[in-house]
This record gives structure tokens, sequence and C-alpha cells, in this order.
């Protein structure tokens, strides 16, 4: 069982249930939950979106898309039946906060798609679940069957003439399907390759018919903001970004863990007050905020850094999926840069070739200069490959490999170029002399 | 064939309990095809891999060709064409695994059993993987074996958990004698 943490500074809103028995339906019931869906049931949909509205509630996968508004742009009426997708498939490196919401509030991830259901007027909800986590797929039934055997779910939920169904649904290992077109395509049964947009999901998705695709925890989020009520929860957050944030601490730190802060709690106390600092009393040398697929910062760049959506973009990287990676003055950046790339291109789809070739030429060339056969030319052969990767490919996947390699150039050239003509890396101690 | 269709191959082929899961899985959704990859999975971890004969059952089942079926299913890592070990160790090395020393884990499995990626035992007892991030950061260094989680797992823990699968395969070994 995951360990838990808790620091004082924490607000927990979304990890209030946690450790609390709430897989239990009647423990859920009895810390107030299925409240918010029976209150959404009365008040209707243009309540419930304006609530979500107010609340500045902001996508949770990455993206940070104000979710009220992605739930209006769902066409009231409309020929072909509605869907909600809830993304489970919680795959970038760096982020578990989900694998703990499936973990110890299943429910609250039904009821919020209940709400998300009667905002956009669907019927059927998915929750897909990525395939290792099989454990958290089957809490996840066993919540399911119960709100079933309650009436929560079913032709009349809650004794009303509201029809809602909840289907869930198994991946089988894949870091594309986390993308939300990518991830219709797995739940149509196909590979996962992503969909060009226009048109956007809210218009013809998942079957062809509106979807509204959510991260697992904007939806476990969701019944709060009802309880709450949106301003209260917006007030909790920072300007535009409201609510608070699962933190994934990981990597370098005396305390790794997942910690719920509000939006906007600084980054450096993140590092060195919630999470206890670097470990070992080491110095620290550069913390990756968002995820691998966010372009690292330097310990002066954290100083002020507030974690919300907006300041983490003006600092040249990305809140993403709040996954908080931290580097000690141990870590080869190389290495790192070619673990990181490693991965995406081993993640590739391979539908659009900048990404398909690019990630390739990136791990060969990284491969190459971590094992001390590199040469001068090669950092700004790197940096050329990643620039013309981004913005080119259907689905955020290339830049999501480009942006933290342009980063680790950038930002560490000199550790590169010390890498140079055969000397061995200063750090490392899995250099593979493999030569490509 | 409908996907109702029980026929003695599929009686042999998979156990009641999984046929009836699989036929259930053909209600559970409004277009059939969306039971494809769930179908492989739960085929898969009790056949062990997608042999040739699972994949024409389950393209009967959904009704679309084996040549789909393939295409489909060679897209997901956790999708496999030849037989796994009993217990399938898979070692996340990704970021937050590597930088709390997934490799000197991987490493130590890798003594501990003799075989590399992807290399399974000679009394097939286990099979050895390097795979993406599990979703257990926080917990790091974090493997799967099979589909269960084990957290913080130094390289002094590997022999000690090994031994734990071993005894777990004797006790079901003599459970099945009895």
């Amino acid at each position: 069982m995951p360990r838990l943490v808790s620091h004082p500074d924490e607000v927990k809103i979304v990890s209030s249930r946690f450790g609390m028995g709430a897989t239990n339906i009647d423990r859920y019931i009895e810390l107030g939950g299925y409240a918010s869906a029976k209150k959404c049931l009365q008040q209707g949909p243009d309540w419930i979106i304006d609530e979500m509205k107010a609340s500045n509630l902001r996508g949770r996968g990455g993206a940070g898309f104000p979710t009220g508004m992605k739930w209006s742009f769902v066409p009231k009426q409309s020929a072909k039946p509605k869907y909600v997708l809830v993304n489970g498939d919680e795959s970038e490196p760096g982020t578990c906060k989900d694998h703990l919401i499936f973990l110890h509030d299943p429910h609250a991830v039904i009821e919020g798609t209940i709400i998300a259901g009667l905002a956009i007027g669907a019927r059927l909800g998915f929750i897909y679940l990525r395939g290792e986590y099989r454990y958290l797929i089957e809490i996840m039934e066993k919540a399911v069957a119960d709100a079933y055997a309650r009436g929560y779910l079913g032709k009349n939920i809650f004794a009303s003439e509201t029809e809602f169904q909840v289907v869930t649904q198994t991946g089988a290992g894949a870091y594309e399907v986390g993308e939300e077109s990518a991830l219709m395509e797995s739940l149509e049964g196909k590979r996962g390759v992503p969909r060009i947009k226009p048109p956007f999901p809210a218009v013809v998705g998942l079957y062809g018919g509106p979807t509204v695709i959510n991260n697992a925890e904007t939806i476990a989020t969701v019944p709060h903001v009802i309880q709450m009520g949106g301003a209260a929860f917006a007030a909790v957050g920072s300007a535009r970004n409201g609510g608070t944030r699962l933190f994934s601490v990981s990597g370098h730190v005396e305390r790794p863990g997942v910690y719920e802060l509000p939006m906007g709690y600084n980054l450096k106390k993140i590092v060195y007050d919630v999470a206890g600092g670097v470990r070992g009393g080491r110095k620290l040398k550069a913390v990756v905020p968002g995820g691998s697929s966010t372009p690292v910062l330097l310990p002066a760049e954290i100083e002020e850094l507030g974690m919300d959506f907006d300041q983490v973009g003006k600092a040249g990287s990305m809140l993403g999926s709040a996954g908080v990676v931290v580097l000690d003055d141990q870590t080869c950046i190389v290495e790192f840069a070619l673990r990181t790339i490693s991965f995406y291109q081993h993640e590739s789809c391979g539908w659009c070739i900048p990404c398909r070739e690019g990630t390739d030429w990136l791990k060969k060339s990284l491969t190459r200069f971590h094992a001390g056969f590199g040469e001068a030319k090669d950092i700004d052969n790197i940096q050329y490959l990643a620039e013309n990767m981004l913005g080119r490919t259907f689905c955020p996947l290339g830049d999501a490999a480009a942006m933290p390699t342009l980063a680790f150039v950038k930002k560490f050239r000199k550790e590169f170029e010390d890498h140079l003509n055969g000397k061995p890396c200063p750090f490392a101690k899995h250099v593979e002399l493999a030569v490509i | 064939m409908s996907p109702n269709d029980t026929n003695r191959e599929t009686m042999t082929l998979f156990s009641p309990q999984l046929a009836a899961r699989l036929d259930g899985l053909v209600q559970k959704y409004p277009v059939l095809r969306s039971a494809l990859i769930p179908m492989l999975l739960y085929a898969q971890d009790e056949v062990g891999y997608l042999s040739d004969a699972v994949i024409a059952e389950v393209a009967a089942r959904i009704g679309i060709t084996e040549l789909d079926v393939r295409n489909v299913a060679t897209y997901y890592s956790m999708l496999r064409f030849k037989p796994a070990g009993k217990y399938n160790i898979q070692v996340c090395t990704n970021i937050s695994c590597m930088l709390r020393g997934a490799y000197d884990v991987y490493e130590r499995f890798q003594e501990e059993l003799g075989i590399g990626h992807k290399g399974i035992t000679a009394d097939g007892l286990f099979s050895l993987e390097e795979v993406e991030c599990i979703g257990a950061c926080c917990w790091a260094p974090a493997i799967q074996v099979n589909y269960e989680f084990h957290d913080e797992l130094a390289p002094g823990g590997v022999r000690g958990l090994l031994d734990g699968y071993r005894g777990r395969a004797k006790a079901e070994g003599k459970a099945a004698d009895a």
C-alpha cells in the first residue's frame, strides 16, 4: 500500500478522504459523499456549469483548460448520444496522484462523473484506467457495483427520472493513450493514435458523439466544488487558478509523497519545506515542475515561483500534471535527458513523422553523447532536432519530448560540453558504452 | 459466429470463468469493439500470452479479422505474443525511480535471475522486463510483479522478494497436487 504523507501547509480537499475507509460506500456517504450529485440533480445543468465556471477549476491532466468552459462547449441538443470520459491513464513520469484517488476515494470519481453527465446531458460515462492499475480497476469496479446497488447509477438515479450509467475500462500499456483523442481511439478498441482537431471532442468525440474528457483528479474534485460552492473553491487558490492541486513530489527529497497544496504555493517551499529538502543534505541542482514533459527549472528559478498554470508558464515551463521531480547535485543531466527522451521514443505512437523520427534521433544522439562519443556539433544538432518537432504533430507528445530536451541543453550546456571528446561522464555509474 | 456461442474449442482454450467474463464484456459497451482490449488482456492473464488460438477466438468474439486484432494488440506494451514467466517482474527505471536507484535494483534482478530484459528463467518461474513509469513515482524505486506493486525496493530486498514468490509457487504446486 503506497505510503501517505502529511504536512501542516496542506489543504486537504480532494485528499480529505484518503486513508478514511471511503472505498466503503456507507463510509463515503457518512463523509458527505453523493450529496453533491443529489444537489446537482435538483439544480440542473446551467447551475452546475455556472458553479464550475465560478470555481476556476482547470484541467488537472496538464493542459489546465477551465473545466466549466469545457463542459459549456457541449451542444445541448445532439442527434448522437453524449458521453463523459474520465482519463485515468495516468502515465506522465513523475505523476502518481490518480493512483491514490482510485485507491482511497473511488466514489468521488463516480460522483464527479455523474455530475459531469448531468451538466452536459449525457447518460453514459466511462472511467478509463491504465492497464497497470489492475488492483485499482478492481477497487473502481467494486465501487461502481455498489453505486448501482444503491440506485445512484442506473435508469433512475437517486429515484429520479434521470438515467446515468458508468462503465469502467482498462488500458493495456500506452502513454499516448493519455492524450484525449488517442484515449477515445483506445476506448473504441483501436490503436491509440491521435485524431486531428478540429473537430474537438465536445462536438465529435467517442463513437462520434459529443464527449467531455476530464482527468481523474479533475473529476474527483468536482463533488468538492459543488459542496463548497464555486466561489469558495476559487478562493482557496490563486488568481484564475481555483482550489488545490495534488503535487506528486519525487526524486531526491527527504519526504517524497503526494501533497495537496493550494494553487500558487511556492515551489521552493514544496522542495525544502513540504518534502523536507534535498536528500542527504545535498545541494539542489534542478527541479522538473510538472512531470517529465515540462522544461526543467534551475534553483534560482524556483525561489519566487508560485505553482499555478499561469506563473509556471511565465517562468518558461508548465505546471503540467504537477509531478515535481527533484534532482540533486550528483545527477548527470545528460543521463537524465537521455532517460527522459528514451521514454518518449518508446511511447511515440509513430503516427506523426517529426515525433517518430525526432525522438529516435534524439535518443541516438544523447546515447552517443552520454557514452563519451559526442562531438561539439551534436549539441546544436540536438537543439535543431528538438526545435523542428515543436508544433508539428497531431498531439502534444512531440512537444512533450522536445520541450524538456531544449531546456536541458540550454540550461546545462556546460555539462553537455563536459561530456565531449570521450571524457567519461563525471557522474553516472550506468554509462552504456554501445556505439551507435 | 455470434458473440455468445461457446464452441468446443473455446471450452478448452479458456476456463469457464474467463469465458463468462468475456461474455460479460460483450454486453458492457454500446459498441462491441470496445471490448477488444480488455478481452485480450484478460485472456492473456489466463493463457499467459496472446497465442494464435487466443487471437482467433477473440477475433471471432468481436467479429473482426485476426489481422485487425493483431494490428491493435501490437500497439499496447502489456500485450505479448510469447509466454512470460509465471511471475513477470517489471522494473520501472523511469526518472523518479532512476533517481532513487532503480538501475541498481534492475541489475540485482539480472544477477539473481541470470536473465536480461524480456528474459525468462529456465524453470519458467520468472521473467524480467525494464518498463516505463508505472505510476508509483513517490514510492520509488517501484516494481510490479504481474499486477502487484512493490514500493521502495532496495537492491538488498531483491533476494527476499524472489524467495517469497518461489515459496508461493511451491505452495500453489502442493495445493494443486493435493
